[in-house]
């Protein structure tokens, strides 16, 4: 059982929840909880959501939820929920899409939209554990205000402690954008990747789409199966 | 969990009735669509070096090429299927061969209890060889009418309707024999070593 903390707007369809566990286990960066909503009548649903703190915040995680829009879960705790209600979770889940600092690198993650959260908990524990790993983002969002962590993401960017952060923009860029404005394309994969070798570890976190193009892709300009983990989500494939 | 606490203001969608209800396993929401999950990127395979095997604790190591195994007698099956990430998808259409028929060519021997289904990639899963038998498991090999996509497993997967999908294995490449049960790949990460959706064995210690 977990009780809302706090709620904070990330992006116009996008909401952190700050959830306090009084049963709280430490969770590996890129795992998830699933949550379960529960009617009066007995009928209840369940989802799971990629975890974005790291495990460094004490009896608490944070939780990045994208409203679907036909959804059941997402809907309600973005319209319903508010600071104080209980919800019921279980976790941390997952075993395979995760890394730690001791996972080593060069780490190469590549995220689509909301695909950004797991990545992030990795990004939040190898800041907050002192990493130096290098460690390359590259994030593709629609439009500029669609770019979940924008400012945390720019302020960890700025502790020039090897981390860095690519953006693309597919849909509309900003006046004076430097950026990639395409979708991640082979081009793109070999640019971001080159600074980090021939064998980096990939996290890839994303619409199918994405994922499929961006793995395939990255096998295609030689980098080894093996060393590449992703995660999809979302409502479709094809 | 416990089952009785109630989340405040939360109704839900309207609830399923008649018998679309009672198809789907609990804490499943139906889908039209056809997510793909898998761990890493697609394997592409050469069908002129696929082959599909069964090994292990058998007389004697039975193997098929793909031209042998499209002559091998196939039937269509539709069914319904349920991935451990909740969603549950009604009718799917499939062709493919009945792992019975797979099995009249080898010669088991009496101590094989289980498999580990093992794929292109790396991909395992384990299962037991009752799940396996009468009708209820395929290598499935088209998808609605056309072949398979490889993000949706092709050339050829597993198909095991009545566990979580998971156990379906994309890109199968054999089925390993053995008198004990060995976890697989989910299933050595924290995943049920059975996955019945309709008992919900998501997780191990469900």
């Amino acid at each position: 059982m977990a009780t809302i903390k706090a709620i904070r707007d990330e992006t116009p369809r996008v909401r952190s929840y700050t959830l306090g566990l009084p049963s709280w286990t430490p969770h590996r960066p890129g795992q998830h909880y699933d949550v379960r909503l529960t009617a009066a009548d007995g009928y209840s649903v369940q989802r799971s959501y990629s975890i974005a703190s790291g495990p460094e915040t004490d009896g608490e995680i944070a939780l990045t939820v994208e409203r679907v829009v036909d959804g059941e879960v997402s809907p309600f705790l973005h319209d319903v929920a508010v600071v104080g209600d209980r919800i019921e979770v279980r976790g941390p889940i997952g075993g395979y899409f995760v890394w730690e600092a001791t996972l080593g690198g060069p780490l190469l993650l590549i995220a689509g939209g909301s695909g950004i959260v797991p990545l992030m908990a990795m990004i939040r524990h190898r800041a907050a554990t002192a990493s130096r790993i290098p460690t390359r983002l590259l994030y593709s969002s629609r439009a500029p205000e669609d770019i979940i962590y924008a400012n945390e993401l720019r302020d960890l960017e700025a502790r020039n402690d090897g981390l860095e952060v690519l953006h693309t923009l597919t849909r509309s860029q900003p006046a004076g954008w430097t950026g990639y404005a395409r979708r991640i394309d082979d081009a793109m994969l070999a640019e971001v990747r080159r600074p980090l070798g021939d064998a980096p570890l990939v996290y890839i976190c994303g619409p199918t789409p994405l994922v499929e193009g961006a793995a395939n892709g990255l096998v295609r300009i030689g980098v080894s199966a093996q060393r590449i983990r992703t995660e999809r989500f979302g409502p479709s494939g094809k | 969990m416990p089952e009785r606490f109630i989340t405040r203001g939360f109704e839900g969608k309207p609830r399923a009735t008649g018998t679309t209800a009672n198809r789907v396993p609990p804490g499943q929401y139906l889908t039209k669509d056809f997510p793909v999950l898998s761990a890493g990127p697609t394997p592409t395979t050469n069908l002129r070096l696929w082959s599909f095997a069964i090994e292990g604790l058998v007389r004697e190591k039975v193997s098929w090429s793909w031209a042998d195994f499209q002559k091998l007698p196939a039937q269509e099956f539709t069914v319904d299927i349920s991935c451990v990430t909740k969603w549950t998808k009604l009718d799917t259409r499939w062709r493919g061969v009945s792992i019975d028929t797979l099995l009249e060519s080898v010669e088991l021997e009496p101590r094989a209890g289980f498999a580990t289904a093992y794929s292109d990639g790396g991909y395992t899963t384990n299962l037991r060889l009752p799940d396996l038998v009468n009708g209820q498991a395929f290598v499935a090999y088209e998808y609605d009418g056309a072949p398979l996509d490889p993000e949706h497993g092709g050339p050829a997967r597993l198909v095991v309707p009545h566990l979580y999908f998971w156990k379906s294995a994309k890109w199968v490449r054999g089925l390993h024999l053995t008198e004990k049960e060995t976890a697989g790949f989910w299933e050595s990460l924290g995943y049920h070593i059975r996955g019945d959706p309709w008992k919900e064995e998501r997780y191990s210690g469900d």
